[in-house]
């Protein structure tokens, strides 16, 4: 089995158009690839008895997370036939609307691409122990919970 | 002693994120007792036990210096 460096996933709050843009971009000099599939996460604003989310601040076991995050990147690797794989996910406060999570993959042909990145982000919500404070406009709070 | 992490919606009962607490048992089982007597408000969530950086079940036995309380995952 490859292994590959563990990388670095957190990032402090929302995950810019353009920290994406450029991620997209440092690919071009990767000529193997063919097919490229991009998952985000965007905070929506829930309506929950009346009251709207407005943020969700982000907290996480950060240690265990990086271990798991490792771990589902080494899964991923080993299942589909990928050229490069990367994840990043927010830490603090991101605002409705604005991005939490952002996986990207790429492969020499478009089928596994799909597959992939549907692993990923599943792993990801069942696996990593990252926790949400959702914030709603009255600065009152609730915990969310993945569904 | 041993060191216990507490996360998320686990912090508001707990008012910290980690504490040394006194532990002479040997599961996962016992040292929630211990816990959850210092911190009855935890006996009403739903909270899963890590250690070593795996999820483990009451059954285990404790082995590490630290474990980690942790609250349903939300991320993504």
């Amino acid at each position: 089995m490859k292994t590959h460096k563990p990388k670095k996933v957190f990032i402090d709050g929302a995950i810019s158009s353009e920290f994406i843009a450029n991620a997209i971009a440092k690919h071009q000099s990767k000529t193997s690839i063919g097919a490229h599939n991009i998952f985000l996460g965007q905070v929506r604003a829930d309506n929950i008895d009346g009251k709207i989310v407005s943020a969700i601040e982000y907290t996480a076991y950060e240690e265990m997370a990086n271990d798991k995050f490792h771990e589902i990147r080494e899964a991923a690797f080993e299942k589909f036939d990928l050229t490069c794989m990367h994840i990043y996910h927010s830490l603090g406060i991101v605002k409705t609307g604005e991005i939490c999570l952002f996986v990207f993959v790429s492969a020499p042909r478009r089928k596994v691409v799909f597959k992939a990145i549907e692993f990923l982000v599943e792993e990801i919500k069942a696996k990593a122990p990252i926790f949400g404070k959702e914030i709603f406009e009255d600065e009152t709070h609730q915990w969310k919970v993945n569904s | 002693m041993i060191k216990v992490k507490y996360f998320g919606m686990l912090t508001e009962i707990t008012h910290c994120s980690e504490e040394q607490l006194a532990f002479s048992g040997t599961t996962v089982e016992e040292l929630l007792k211990v816990i959850v007597t210092k911190h009855p408000g935890l006996k009403s969530l739903n909270f899963q036990v890590a250690q070593n950086n795996d999820i483990v079940d009451l059954t285990a036995k404790v082995n590490a210096d630290l474990i980690a309380l942790l609250p349903p995952f939300a991320g993504g």
